[in-house]
């Protein structure tokens, strides 16, 4: 059954047409990924289904609401989450502090309860401040929770921002390039554990990904983008053999020869995805 | 849904305020304007001279925003004190003035005489821009931004008192330049010949800092600055030599506004730098902050409207007295443009890191 | 010229030069003769004395503390007398010049008065004093640099306590000499009519130098006996002080007189006032310039409501009043928050300061005169009643100001730790990903604004009893420029911070009425010597604290998140 389904959806900026009239489904816990060259318009489509930019055509339905005029807030509460291709925690806030703005949308204090600290706020405030330390955890952040998001390292801020998203009890996570600028054990490890969130958590998620190693070991479904076009759906073996993909990455007439060397160090972690699938 | 029915509520009464608002605002300034133009109470020459009178006070009013759009386009800092560059330059051509009118040489060589007075507020707006930016801002460029603010702050508190200790809180009247008294007659219409020069001469300004900016080398080193200050630095460029030039520049621009003022209201004090750096200011969020020509037009969009508005949409709804009520328009005007156009007029589409 | 700046005589040239600038600004803006009028100590050395003296020495000082690297008694000597001398000399130069070419003309202080105070009364054939006595104070000032430093510290101490002292004489005069018997005896022996008595300065500089030296001996030892303290003792000594603190807070107005009490009453209010913009700013990261907006409703509201003049209309109590102007600079807030509250930054600043000009402007027009008085202003605004105890003067309504204070700080305390103060730090951090997490901007954000204006109507309500009558010109920029300035200076995010900044920014220039030409000149130096010495403010946060010393190099205008850790991909 599809979770996300997005008909005919053109953004354009000025004369430039980022997306354009693109149709795309999305199946319940699956993980998918979109890839193409820079410039493809994959984090343009993020923004149109999370309400960043509203989209000019088209129209993108999620759990059977059509979503594509809604704002980015409602659009959170319906349960879509995201994480940012350069990482954008709150700096000044603590760990702790980020995850509970996640769990904003799901905390009802007002503001009178907040200054006469009702039994009702403070009993949500505990539970609040319980299940941020569970996310802390699981993101493997334990004790980390009183340190400014800023002084994190690198990959903890990353592991930060997703535990900031799950804060949302998403139904759909959104992941902008979730393991740039990791090496590849780091990698690894961010494979693995986006793959708990879908076995473990019954997450759908949908990737933006320049590392074909991840992407070939990870999705199931690959979506390649260029230039606001789909030009090509399927398998990551299917996409792997694909001219047109090829062509894309790679230019006309250089198809002879590099594509292997693009491909190849994929093609070795291929039966871990088909493992874990 | 998470959404609950409260909040659904006040976002529904939250468009609906937002737009009776909009319209309330329309309906006030179309029937005033109909009513005036009804009642016929001003005949077109006065109407031509308050939109003279506009586009003379508008023109002062985009030199001095100049200053603010181009610091706020490099630093993205509200040069506060930028009111009080433009008073030190108006207060030190007082005393070049009043010097020259005693000797008699403002009267023989008027020209020569008025050039002479600009040069000087030039040269005293810049001198005392650059010590402003040297003790109070460029040791804070790193700072938080509401830390050079403040400091700015400071500086406008301290330059106008430091005036009215110098040269005393008393107001001073501006020599009178024979050449400027009177009018001329363009088809038919009679102009004040302060405000023909005034208005020339500004523009002449503009159109000279413009060439600057866009024609020459260190014009196009501040493009590069105000666009990215750390890939500017990686490309040879002096950072610290562009702002300087840039706090130049516009105080210069300050400096010959001062003149100007003076030559139309023909008085300074220390204190009237305040109300026309705010209305810069606002010039320059109009037209679109860190955008030149967006300054320009700010201003004399600025000027035009506060000079025509009490008249044309005020009067004939029986306000009392409604040229009292002359910087409340401009205000209005200004939160009107920010509420439909909220990065001005030619502004760009303001981005996160910008604003 | 390079080789004359390796010379060590350079420097010393350098900051002569800079502090020869610095007395000549200082006698030419007025300073020398207004400051001369009061006396530090009676008939011995007035203030306008004291700032020539202090910076001919602070020259001295510094020329001779940057030569006395390789430690050499006779180039720090020659460098503090160099420095000194080049201070006093230009004062000379001014002096030689003002007595040929009428400078007056220009500068309305370069009067022969002027002169005959630089040259102790010698005029135009004295100029050569200046000269002397700047090289005079450089060599003390040198000698001084050679001293032990335990022996400098208590000099410096004992001088700073006569300074104070000498300061505020006035009005621990008028405290001291309220209560007949020892307590005004002692003030006649420390002071005279006008400053310190030579018997009360030497006292004071003993007392203060003495104490200082005291304390810094044994203030170790206090320390860790301290925290030595098991904890259950460790707790009755915070209550005692706590306790001692609420009851000093209690009793003072009481002491202090009516003056200071007034003084008081002005810092409460600021600091409530700030603390409602640490909300909206602070927090939520609105840049409100138009706090004054909100001041003028609430005010205006009470004085319409309770006047018994001609233009009250209710003659409610302020009690019942009170809470209607609040309620209506919040309704204020939600009317003019909404159009603008989507506009970011900067812009928001000014468009919140077109807001504050608007409602003074419309307040002191003839337009609606008939209802608001315009410029004249709305007077007979009765005293609030607690019972059958009118709250008449400041002595009284001091309790009312620190009772909303203290009240503002709570909510203000209790908002941050909830889920509204995390929602508002996130938007001020980044405003797009907090809508993406669920925030809602406009209701939010609007409730900041809301929250903030309500305590500026608090401190309107509560200004609106303090003085009895309000008139438009009290209702301008300023008020919102201070309410910023305040918070900044204390260190946002601080409530000890805002009280701290109210103290400094609103209090002393209040005390200082005397001086009123140079408030605005003072203040201004001392905001920018505030930013570029302490820009975290005065009681900072510890968060903010940590913000700018744990990482000083890490770029704060932009994205520090996402900012040169993150390699190109």
């Amino acid at each position: 059954m599809a979770i996300l389904t997005a008909k005919k959806v053109t953004k354009r900026f000025g004369g430039l047409v980022a997306v354009n009239a693109l149709d795309f489904t999305l199946e319940k816990q699956t993980i998918a990924s979109i890839i193409g060259p820079n410039g493809a318009g994959k984090t343009t489509f993020f923004n149109c289904i999370t309400g960043f930019n509203q989209a000019d055509e088209g129209e993108i339905i999620f759990d059977g609401v059509p979503i594509h005029r809604l704002r980015p807030d409602k659009i959170s509460h319906l349960g879509i989450s995201r994480t940012y291709q350069n990482i954008r925690l709150f700096p000044n806030m603590t760990a702790l502090e980020n995850i509970l703005v996640g769990l904003h949308a799901h905390l009802h204090a007002t503001w009178i309860g907040a200054v006469v600290r009702t039994p009702a706020t403070r009993a949500e405030e505990e539970h609040a401040h319980e299940e941020a330390r569970r996310l802390l955890r699981f993101v493997g952040l334990q004790g980390k929770g009183d340190v400014l998001a800023r002084n994190l390292p690198y990959g903890d801020q990353r592991r930060l921002e997703i535990a900031r998203a799950l804060a949302n009890k998403p139904k759909l996570l959104l992941l902008d390039e979730p393991t740039a600028g990791m090496n590849p054990t780091e990698s690894e490890a961010m494979v693995a554990f986006i793959r708990r969130l879908r076995d473990e958590l019954g997450i759908t998620i949908l990737l933006i990904e320049h590392h074909m190693r991840v992407v070939m070991s990870i999705s199931e479904r690959i979506t390649v983008l260029d230039y606001g076009e789909k030009i090509a759906e399927g398998t990551p073996r299917e996409i792997q053999t694909n001219p047109r993909v090829i062509e894309a990455y790679l230019g006309r007439g250089s198809a002879a020869d590099i594509p292997e060397q693009a491909v190849r160090p994929s093609v070795s972690t291929l039966p871990a995805s088909s493992a874990a699938g | 849904m998470y959404t609950s029915l409260t909040e659904k509520l006040i976002d529904w009464s939250i468009a609906l305020y937002l737009w009776g608002f909009r319209i309330i605002v329309v309906l006030i300034v179309v029937i005033g304007t109909v009513l005036t133009l009804i009642g016929g109470k001003y005949n077109s020459q006065q109407w031509i001279d308050f939109v003279v009178f506009g586009i003379a006070q508008g023109s002062i009013y985009a030199l001095i925003a100049l200053g603010y759009t181009m610091v706020y386009g490099i630093l993205r800092m509200i040069n506060f004190a930028h009111g009080e560059i433009f008073m030190s330059g108006a207060f030190s051509a007082y005393f070049v003035a009043s010097a020259l009118e005693q000797s008699g040489f403002l009267d023989q060589n008027p020209l020569v005489a008025l050039v002479l007075i600009m040069l000087v507020a030039m040269a005293a707006s810049t001198g005392i821009a650059l010590l402003v930016e040297r003790v109070a801002y460029r040791p804070l460029r790193q700072a938080p931004r509401l830390v050079p603010l403040i400091s700015a702050i400071g500086a406008s508190f301290f330059l106008q008192y430091t005036f009215r200790g110098l040269f005393g809180p008393g107001v001073y009247a501006y020599p009178v330049v024979e050449l400027l008294q009177g009018e001329w007659t363009f088809f038919g219409i009679n102009i004040l010949k302060a405000q023909v020069v005034v208005t020339i001469a500004a523009v002449l300004m503009m159109l000279g800092l413009y060439t600057i900016v866009m024609r020459t080398k260190i014009g196009k080193a501040m493009r590069a600055v105000s666009e990215d200050k750390a890939t500017a630095a990686l490309m040879g460029i002096n950072v610290d030599r562009v702002i300087v030039t840039t706090f130049a520049l516009g105080a210069a621009m300050a400096g010959v506004a001062g003149v100007l003022y003076a030559l139309v209201f023909r008085q300074v004090n220390f204190f009237m730098g305040f109300v026309p750096g705010i209305k810069a200011f606002t010039s320059a969020v109009l037209g679109g902050v860190g955008n030149i020509p967006g300054a320009m037009l700010g201003g004399l969009f600025l000027g035009i409207f506060e000079s025509l508005g009490p008249a044309l949409f005020l009067e004939s709804l029986g306000i009392v007295a409604p040229y009292q009520l002359k910087d409340a328009i401009a205000f209005t005007m200004l939160v009107l443009v920010l509420i439909f156009r909220p990065s001005g007029i030619l502004g760009e589409k303001l981005t996160a890191k910008k604003a | 010229m390079n080789e004359l700046r390796r010379l060590p005589v350079w420097h010393s040239v350098r900051i002569g030069l800079i502090g020869g600038v610095i007395m000549l600004y200082i006698c030419l803006v007025g300073m020398v003769e207004v400051f001369g009028r009061s006396d530090i100590i009676e008939r011995v050395i007035s203030l306008g004395q004291v700032l020539l003296l202090l910076t001919g020495l602070g020259a001295g000082y510094l020329a001779a503390r940057r030569a006395g690297e390789p430690t050499n008694a006779l180039t720090v000597l020659i460098s503090g007398v160099v420095a000194g001398g080049l201070t006093g000399g230009l004062l000379t130069g001014l002096v030689v010049i003002g007595s040929v070419v009428n400078l007056r003309a220009v500068f309305i202080n370069a009067s022969p008065a002027l002169y005959n105070a630089l040259t102790l009364g010698a005029g135009p054939n004295g100029a050569w004093i200046p000269l002397v006595g700047g090289a005079a104070l450089g060599l003390v000032a040198a000698l001084f640099c050679l001293l032990p430093r335990r022996v400098r510290q208590s000099i410096v101490n004992g001088l700073v306590g006569v300074l104070l002292a000498g300061l505020f004489s006035g009005l621990l005069r008028v405290i001291l000499a309220a209560r007949p018997g020892w307590s005004a005896e002692l003030g006649r022996f420390l002071f005279a009519s006008e400053g310190l008595t030579l018997a009360g300065a030497l006292l004071f500089f003993i007392l203060a130098g003495g104490l200082a030296l005291l304390w810094s001996q044994s203030q170790a030892t206090v320390r860790e006996r301290i925290t030595r303290l098991p904890e259950a003792q460790r707790k009755t000594l915070r209550w005692a002080m706590l306790g001692l603190a609420v009851i000093l807070i209690l009793i003072f107005p009481q002491i202090s007189g009516a003056f200071i009490a007034q003084v008081i009453v002005l810092v409460g209010i600021f600091a409530l006032m700030g603390l409602g913009l640490n909300i909206t700013l602070g927090m939520a990261g609105l840049f409100d310039l138009g706090f004054v907006a909100f001041f003028a409703i609430s005010a205006y509201t009470v004085g319409l409501l309770t006047s018994t003049g001609e233009h009250g209309i209710a003659q409610w109590s302020w009690w019942a009043a009170a809470p209607v102007g609040v309620l209506l600079a919040m309704i204020a807030g939600a009317f003019f928050g909404l159009p603008v509250l989507g506009i970011r930054g900067d812009y928001l600043a000014i468009a919140t300061l077109g807001f504050g000009e608007i409602v003074r402007l419309l307040v002191g027009s003839d337009f609606l005169r008939p209802w608001l008085g315009g410029s004249f202003g709305i007077l007979a605004i009765p005293k609030p009643w607690i019972g059958n105890l009118e709250l008449a003067g400041p002595q009284q309504i001091y309790y009312l100001a620190v009772f909303g204070a203290v009240l503002v700080a709570f909510v203000a305390v209790r908002l941050r730790d909830s889920r509204l103060g995390r929602a508002w730090m996130a938007i001020r951090e980044d405003e797009d990903v907090a809508e993406a997490l669920g925030i809602n901007l406009v209701q939010t954000k609007l409730l900041a604004y809301m929250l903030g204006g309500a305590f500026a109507g608090l401190g309107g309500a509560i200004f609106a009893a303090l003085v009895g009558s309000i008139f438009p010109h009290s209702m301008n920029l300023l008020v919102s420029v201070n309410v910023v300035a305040l918070l900044i200076v204390g260190g946002m995010g601080s409530i000890p911070g805002v009280i701290v900044g109210a103290f400094a920014l609103i209090g002393l220039p209040e005390l200082f009425r005397e001086f009123d030409e140079y408030r605005y000149l003072l203040y201004g130096i001392a905001l920018i010597a505030m930013m570029l010495a302490k820009p975290e403010g005065l009681w900072p946060s510890a968060a903010i604290r940590r913000e700018l010393h744990t990482d000083e190099t890490d770029e704060t205008e932009t994205n520090p998140g996402s900012s040169s850790t993150v390699p190109a991909s």
